[in-house]
């Protein structure tokens, strides 16, 4: 599984895409200091980007890399190796290098102008751990969507979908829920609800950081308890890395299913 | 000329009086207790109490004395009842660390008292566990300063205020440092009086209450981590200047509150990361100038029945909201305030920015609905939805902007 994941990782590596995709984030960062040499405002613009714009490239990126790379697959299947090695060996690779185009492209001009000097250190800890874990969730959501659907036409519209129902409407159904339910006491459902988009989880966990003084607003117990302190933090990283899981499991689960 | 000479002696033994005997208070003196001192001394002497604990209460200054501590003067009340209480003009009453008054839920018992006294100081003082620290009533022309008053308050209902005022005039708190009572200062009908330079902190309710008070000034004070910084209700005239009000955590936590307040200035104040930076219901006449609202939930939430209230020249940076109003008319002024928020542009260089700001959100007014909206703060479905009502407003005031918005940030400007 190593052999593989290495092979699919330097050979991403050396792609021109996974270079634009880093040189992409390295220039948003630049441009944003050059605009405004605040580094909290900075981290916010950043979080918006990347809350939005990590999950679609991820999906796209996952669903590609896996029609592009179906008949090196199956050179590999006929080879002795087992099939769950070679799936998450290629998911690895994609999720792996994704993430540190990322961590490149965001961290090195953080690094530049002096993140390590700075009081928003923990902020931009969070939102560098919250992107990583975002690509691998959506890469991996892709590489199961290009698995599970032979028709590219499917498996990309099946994958904007995904985001689009992830990152916006999710959002406004929520959204919904919570107006017309409002005569109810609703923060339990709106907590869990958001335990099952990862996008939402991730923009908590910002949240928590950032927006602190006016969550405590808010007079519910329930809320109170879960934002006011470690747990709802501990809770909505813990979950994340669940959301971590999931796809990898499932790509295990169908790979070995599936008939080539 | 006799008279004259009569009243040469007796002004020069009045002034021998004034000058004062020195009594000593100490374990092993003649007077092992103030009270004891006290009973000997005569108007113009001076109470040295020398280190040592004191175990009393219920003492009463009837004559203008002077009493002084030194570091380890302590007198404790063993939590019987009120400590000192002064009754008289001209008392000072410095150095002194006062403790235990024991709570009471009938009678304001209080570490020291003062009561229908003129000229009064007290300076320095420490008090620890007193029920209410300093309590002054229909006095007037005196001092508290330097003070350091803790408290252990658990609730509201059993917990006194650190320095209460209550019906006094020309009174100036300065320098104290008072924290864990129910109010830090409290002013209940107390004119022309001036509270400056304290720090009050972890007090459960306000740091600072004014009621019914007119004509009052507070500058360069700190309040933070209290239930709610200031509260101002029901009083005229009072200046807000150069103060900073933080760390007020919690549902109805303001770092000022405004109530019934008329003709008001507030200057070059801080609110940083407050849950809500200055609650304002039925104020009028009021002018925010030079304040710096940093990182709050809310930086200004203007209820009903405010009018001609001016807001100009503030930062408004990193506020999860700016503003909320209650209501759709706009009786009051916003101009010329710099806005983090602010995404417009300054094409004409002019520094101020070319289209007006609109402080109201879509999203305030949903999270006012139904509150449990919170949770989707920042995301891609609310930037959305506010910024179609940008384009064009349906729920939020049409006419609350500010016409105006500068682009850079004003610098500190001092008064």
């Amino acid at each position: 599984m190593i052999r593989i994941l290495k092979y699919s990782f330097f050979d991403l590596m050396r792609s021109r895409w996974t270079l634009v995709y880093c040189a992409f984030y390295a220039l948003l960062t630049l441009a944003l200091f050059t605009l405004n040499a605040d580094i909290s405002k900075v981290i916010i613009t950043l979080m918006n980007v990347i809350l939005t714009l990590v999950p679609l490239i991820a999906l796209i990126f996952g669903v590609i890399f896996y029609y592009n790379s179906r008949e090196f697959i199956e050179l590999l299947l006929s080879q002795p190796i087992r099939r769950s090695e070679i799936f998450i060996g290629q998911y690895l690779g994609v999720a792996l290098s994704l993430s540190l185009s990322l961590l490149i492209g965001v961290g090195v001009p953080f690094l530049f102008y002096g993140i390590f000097m700075s009081e928003e250190i923990f902020n931009y800890l969070t939102l560098l751990l919250v992107g990583v874990i975002l690509s691998m969730i959506f890469a991996g959501i892709g590489f199961l969507i290009a698995l599970k659907f032979q028709n590219k036409i499917k498996g990309f519209g099946l994958a904007i979908f995904i985001w689009l129902f992830l990152a916006v409407i999710y959002d406004g159904i929520l959204l919904l829920l919570l107006a017309i339910f409002s005569d109810y006491p609703l923060e339990k459902l709106a907590i869990s609800v958001s335990m099952f988009n990862p996008i939402d989880l991730s923009r908590i966990l910002i949240l928590l950081k950032l927006d602190v003084s006016a969550l405590m607003g808010y007079t519910g117990a329930v809320f109170q308890k879960f934002l006011g302190s470690t747990m709802g933090m501990t809770i909505a990283i813990g979950v994340l890395f669940i959301w971590v899981l999931i796809p990898l499991l499932s790509i295990r689960q169908l790979s070995l299913k599936k008939d080539f | 000329m006799y008279l004259r000479i009569i009243a040469f002696f007796y002004f020069l033994t009045s002034a021998f009086y004034l000058s004062g005997r020195e009594i000593i208070v100490c374990p092993s003196c003649a007077f092992t207790t103030l009270q004891g001192a006290l009973d000997d001394a005569d108007n113009g002497d001076i109470i040295s109490v020398q280190k040592g604990i004191y175990y009393e209460f219920g003492i009463v200054i009837s004559k203008s004395v002077t009493i002084r501590g030194v570091d380890g003067s302590i007198i404790d009340g063993g939590d019987q009842g009120e400590i000192i209480t002064v009754v008289a003009n001209n008392v000072t009453i410095e150095g002194l660390t006062i403790q235990n008054v024991g709570t009471s839920y009938v009678e304001d018992r209080a570490g020291i008292r003062v009561r229908k006294s003129r000229d009064f100081k007290i300076i320095n003082n420490h008090l620890f566990n007193t029920f209410f620290g300093i309590y002054l009533e229909h006095s007037r022309d005196g001092e508290v300063s330097g003070n350091i008053v803790v408290g252990n308050a658990k609730e509201e209902m059993s917990s006194g205020n650190a320095i209460h005022a209550w019906y006094c005039k020309n009174i100036l708190i300065s320098a104290n440092t008072v924290s864990r009572h129910r109010d830090g200062i409290y002013f209940e009908f107390v004119d022309n009086s001036l509270v400056k330079e304290n720090v009050s902190r972890q007090n459960l309710r306000y740091g600072l209450h004014f009621m019914f008070s007119n004509n009052d000034d507070y500058f360069n004070n700190r309040f933070s981590n209290n239930g709610a910084g200031v509260a101002v209700m029901f009083s005229k005239k009072i200046n807000m200047w150069e103060n900073t009000f933080e760390y007020n955590w919690g549902k109805s936590s303001y770092g000022l509150l405004l109530k019934e307040i008329y003709d008001a200035e507030i200057l070059n104040n801080v609110f940083q990361e407050n849950t809500m930076g200055i609650f304002v219901e039925s104020s009028t006449r009021i002018n925010y100038k030079h304040n710096d609202f940093k990182q709050n939930g809310w930086a200004i939430k203007i209820s009903g029945g405010c009018l001609d209230n001016n807001i100009s020249e503030n930062n408004f940076i990193s506020n999860t909201f700016d503003l909320s109003v209650k209501h759709n008319s706009n009786d009051n002024l916003f101009d010329g305030n710099y806005w983090s928020a602010y995404t417009g542009y300054d094409l004409d260089k002019n520094g101020i920015g070319d289209i007006p700001y609109r402080p109201v959100k879509l999203f305030n007014y949903i999270v006012d609905k139904t509150p449990e909206s919170m949770i989707l703060m920042r995301s891609l479905f609310v930037d959305l939805i506010n910024f179609s009502e940008k384009v064009s407003p349906i729920f939020t005031p049409k006419n609350v902007m500010d016409n105006r918005p500068v682009m850079t940030k004003y610098r500190k400007k001092t008064l």
